[in-house]
């Protein structure tokens, strides 16, 4: 029987990284069906938590994953879910119930060409609009995304600390590039690994509220078995929970489910900004092309040119403060990924005029390499 | 680059060779492979990228080394194998043309090898304990134990046996062509 942290260094594929990253953050509970290039997480974690206590279902659908996991985390476990895009679109309208009733739980999207079907086995950024728009209404929600298996857990773990934080599911936005490839990944010791645990009432039962927000916005979670009696509905609902469809609890409601995570952004993102101190060009990335924009970057620099790299690991809520300040220094900024234009259409907007945004797509389930974002750079800087 | 066709254990030894780097040898190492119908029957690959900083691209791009295991693979992927590059075939499955001349060349009969130590199946393994004697991307001893943590026990002692041949013949060829 191996320990649920597995401390010490490891030959992983980023996938099983999610996976041993998920059971180290406390998930014990996973609903999932299998779908190309996720399966392994599952497959992994189907193993894994027979030895720890967890449980593990294979449901008949997506649609039954993503309700488990909701009424999985209501139960008080901490759980997750794993798939890939044509799956990913058939979770949406429950991703809006958990929104709604502000559910803490973890959707991993291991994002391979699309729309449709499209290209089970090889790597797109496709669906990073679709995590922030998919599902109806005005919402807010947090995805991250890492560049590799190292990141893929250390990054797993953070998402179900943001869910237990903000009460909210948050999707870890990966790719087949990095669910595929293997690399080392350090596990550290059990007790250096931050790990957050839901906010849980504090009143007598019969006073508690599950949606009366503290302070911060965050109502504190009851769950079911706790001896607290409370309803919860996708309907508008006041702070008891009931539903309660007037246009003032929905404006209430709706201000706060979104100002939640809006008024916490210095907490939620993470940005890495490299080389941006008197730079002309900047390069934003994400995910995978992270890594080849970074290089590409240094080969700006060894060859005169004044480029920088900012780098989004938390991809929503968009890193809006980071772009708007450093639109007012750099002429450029440059964004790579393997759409045709999405997260550049919100360094675009934040640049709002004070920089030029230009866009290198990639579509056909390749990586972008470090010469192809360098000759981009190499381009601009001649303007 | 370890290529030939599925079922030779190409995949496995570049796993293997990417887990000597990382947890044994503890640096830092990027491993892919051909994924799909591909991985079966015809030519496939898999790529190992090991560096002392972190991994810029986690493809092989311009690999210095390529292991050579079928036919259908040397026609298919020499041409990706960098100037100057180190071009290992199974001597006993492989013909080389003049494509190759331009590369540093050895000769491994690994597969007539592992048929005498009474397994085909082995084969990638010799290659391994060449590529672990020759090519500084990995160390031997990082090798050997990357080997033991992947292979099934009642298989051990016939694979740890097909390693250390890799390796006489590494040595041979290295005295017998100097660098």
């Amino acid at each position: 029987m191996r320990e649920a942290v597995q401390t010490g260094r490891h030959f992983w594929y980023g996938n099983i990284a999610i996976a041993e990253g998920a059971i180290a953050a406390g998930c014990r509970f996973f609903a999932g069906y299998p779908i190309t290039p996720a399966s392994e997480i599952a497959e992994h974690v189907s193993r894994r938590f027979p030895e720890i206590g967890g449980m593990f279902v294979q449901f008949e659908d997506e649609l039954a994953s993503i309700a488990a996991i909701l009424g999985a985390s209501w139960a008080g476990a901490k759980s997750m879910t794993a798939t890939s895009g044509p799956g990913f679109s058939l979770m949406q309208e429950n991703i809006g119930l958990g929104i709604m009733m502000e559910v803490p739980t973890v959707i991993v999207n291991v994002q391979r060409g699309g729309p449709s079907t499209g290209l089970p086995t090889l790597t797109a950024q496709g669906d990073v609009m679709q995590t922030k728009w998919g599902s109806h209404g005005p919402y807010e929600i947090i995805a991250l995304s890492p560049d590799s298996p190292q990141e893929a857990f250390n990054v797993t773990i953070r998402c179900f600390n943001l869910a237990e934080k903000y009460r909210v599911p948050v999707v870890l936005l990966t790719s087949e590039t990095v669910g595929h490839s293997a690399g080392k990944v350090v596990v550290p010791p059990e007790d250096a690994i931050e790990i957050v645990e839901r906010k849980k009432p504090k009143v007598p039962v019969g006073e508690y509220a599950p949606y009366k927000p503290d302070e911060d916005l965050i109502p504190p979670m009851a769950c079911a078995g706790e001896g607290y009696a409370f309803t919860t509905t996708g309907l508008t609902h006041n702070e008891k929970g009931y539903p309660d469809t007037t246009a003032e609890t929905q404006e209430k409601l709706i201000r706060r489910l979104n100002d939640k995570i809006r008024s916490h952004l210095g907490d939620i993102v993470d940005v890495t900004e490299e080389n941006m101190e008197d730079a002309d060009i900047a390069v934003v990335s994400y995910g995978q092309v992270s890594r080849p924009a970074k290089k590409a970057v240094e080969m700006a620099r060894e060859n005169g040119i004044k480029a920088g790299s900012i780098k989004l690991t938390t991809i929503w809520p968009f890193a809006e403060h980071i772009i708007h300040k450093w639109a007012k220094q750099v002429e450029y900024f440059i964004v790579p990924e393997l759409n045709y234009g999405q997260i550049y259409l919100e360094v675009k907007r934040e640049a709002a005029g004070e920089a030029k945004t230009l866009l290198i797509p990639r579509m056909g389930g390749e990586l972008i390499t470090p010469t192809e974002i360098y000759n981009e750079i190499e381009r601009m800087s001649k303007r | 680059m370890f290529a030939g066709f599925g079922g030779q254990g190409v995949v496995t030894a570049g796993y293997i060779t990417g887990q000597a780097a990382a947890v044994y040898d503890d640096r830092e190492c990027s491993f892919t492979r051909v994924y799909g119908p591909e991985a079966r029957g015809s030519a496939c690959y898999s790529g190992v990228v090991v560096d002392e900083e972190e991994i810029d691209y986690p493809y092989l791009l311009n690999p210095e080394i390529m292991v050579i295991m079928s036919q259908e693979a040397y026609e298919k992927f020499l041409s990706k194998l960098a100037d100057g590059g180190l071009l290992i075939i199974d001597s006993s499955i492989v013909r080389l043309d003049e494509r190759a001349e331009k590369y540093k060349r050895y000769n491994v009969p690994a597969t007539q090898i592992a048929e005498k130590m009474g397994a085909r199946v082995v084969a990638n393994v010799v290659m391994l304990g060449f590529v672990g004697r020759i090519w500084r991307g990995v160390s031997v001893d990082g090798l050997r134990e990357s080997v033991k943590a992947t292979v099934p026990t009642r298989h051990l002692d016939l694979n740890l046996r097909a390693f250390e041949r890799g390796i006489e013949l590494a040595e041979k060829a290295i005295e017998s062509a100097p660098a």
